[in-house]
């Protein structure tokens, strides 16, 4: 005659060792690895801190993953010590492994005694919807979309660069968006700076990017301020954030966001358009060249078009911010190589790109310094060029 | 014979040309034949002094002359010359 369930369980249990929580407590940390064996859902609601979850279904599957050597100590639990005692006669019996036990009580006589929980965080179902294909690639996964939802991204400016950059880095899930921009929405703007639309303009630019995301990401905090960066209020505006988003239009603002940038160790994602030529890269202090190693001094105005207004193929921008966003997504998830020490030059009418090398000058007036020791009146300090720029009108 | 290739903010210096062949055997060479051909490029490029302008950034091939040997940098046939000014356009 066949067994009960309870007869097996049993059976099983006289077959393998089984151990006390309180033995478990003390050898928590000395080697010992535990691994919870319920479900998806059990674990999120709690486990023992350092357990690593290899639910029964795929034990056989994915145990050697998470512990490949057979002679490794292993704990298994679960809620009340069923699950792992057949789970533990399946490492010793059928995968060979030689020293397998199972707590008894599980994680409900774990909880009696007092021992410590954690609740990991994790996606609301919500969000597992939403960011679904992001969970799908390695590089990403749970954890790159967590990274992704405690990141806060400054954008300088919601124009040409700033509008595409901040749609997909709000539909990417970054958490916090800051965005710097005292300008409001004009008909000439639309035909690149997508976040805006027909029915806001005349409204300020940081209200009608706020609006755009709100409606695509309940996810996305934004930060708006409405107002001209300069350097009596970068330190305060830039500081916190993990990473900033230069789509500014003018050199003074450039060279002032490198010296602060540098001063607070943020990295900046740079990039710059003129008619249908672009420019990208990162500049991460320290790590690599900063945008006055790359650029020792401005160009005269008669070679600097960004004073005045002039042309530019709309779909452009477009290209440049996404190579921004990209980018900005790869440092905070922390994959691939990104553009530092490297400059992009893409040129839309040929369709070629042209990678260049950026070297740290050992000289430079900035990053060759200790940050602590740059000043406030050193900042963005090079010839007047706001005065240029109007000579030139 | 060595391919300059020209920022859109000197193709009008240049008659429009996105890239110009010029002969040389340094990076200074090259330069001034680019000047010699186009004397709009001249006070773009060079200094009165004949230095190149410090906003003017110059790359044979993928690696900037000023960790190689500035102007005296041999240019070789096929070689390839950027020149790259400083942009800022965001707007």
């Amino acid at each position: 005659m066949s067994p009960s369930g309870a007869e097996l369980l049993r059976k099983i249990k006289s077959q393998i060792r089984e151990v006390d929580p309180a033995v478990v407590h003390e050898q928590l940390g000395n080697g010992v690895v535990l691994v919870d064996v319920r479900e998806n859902e059990e674990f999120s609601v709690g486990h023992i801190p350092g357990a690593r979850h290899v639910p029964r279904a795929y034990l056989e599957s994915r145990i050697e993953g998470v512990v490949p050597d057979r002679d490794a100590h292993i704990v298994l639990y679960c809620a009340s010590g069923n699950r792992s005692a057949y789970a533990a006669r399946t490492l010793s019996e059928d995968l060979g492994y030689r020293n397998v036990e199972s707590m008894t009580g599980g994680i409900t006589l774990w909880k009696d005694r007092g021992y410590e929980v954690v609740v990991p965080r994790t996606l609301t179902p919500e969000q597992r919807d939403r960011y679904s294909r992001h969970l799908l690639l390695p590089e990403v996964g749970m954890e790159g979309q967590l990274k992704l939802l405690d990141a806060r991204v400054l954008l300088l400016g919601a124009g040409g660069l700033g509008a595409p950059t901040a749609l997909y880095l709000a539909a990417a899930g970054v958490g916090t968006l800051g965005i710097v921009d005292n300008d409001t929405v004009d008909l000439s703007n639309l035909q690149r700076q997508v976040i805006h639309a027909q029915s806001r303009v005349g409204e300020r630019k940081v209200d009608s990017a706020e609006a755009t995301i709100a409606d695509l990401n309940s996810d996305v905090r934004v930060v708006k301020y409405p107002v001209r960066i300069d350097a009596s209020n970068i330190m305060e505006i830039i500081e916190g954030y993990d990473v900033i988003v230069d789509g500014l239009d003018n050199f003074p603002t450039r060279y002032l966001l490198n010296d602060a940038s540098v001063r607070l160790r943020i990295p900046v994602v740079s990039a710059s358009i003129l008619g249908f030529d672009g420019q990208l890269s990162v500049f991460k202090p320290y790590e690599g060249p900063c945008y006055r190693c790359l650029y020792p001094v401005p160009p005269p105005a008669e070679l600097a078009p960004s004073c005045g207004a002039n042309g530019v193929l709309g779909v452009l921008p477009g290209t440049m911010g996404l190579l921004q966003a990209t980018e900005v997504i790869k440092l905070i998830v922390g994959i691939g190589e990104p553009l530092i020490g490297r400059l992009l030059l893409y040129e839309a009418l040929s369709a070629t790109f042209t990678e260049l090398k950026v070297r740290r000058d050992p000289e430079c007036p900035i990053c060759s310094r200790d940050p602590d020791s740059i000043s406030d009146e050193e900042m963005g300090v090079f010839p007047d060029y706001e005065a240029f720029c109007a000579a030139a009108g | 014979m060595a391919t300059v290739k020209i920022p859109p903010v000197l193709r009008p210096s240049v008659g429009g040309e996105k890239q110009v062949e010029a002969d040389g055997a340094s990076v200074g060479e090259v330069l001034r034949s680019l000047a010699a051909a186009h004397p709009q490029t001249q006070s773009q490029l060079f200094s009165a002094d004949g230095e190149l302008n410090r906003y003017v950034n110059v790359y044979l091939n993928d690696e900037d002359v000023r960790v190689l040997d500035g102007l005296e940098t041999r240019v070789g046939e096929g070689d390839t010359l950027v020149i790259l000014p400083a942009m800022a356009g965001g707007r």
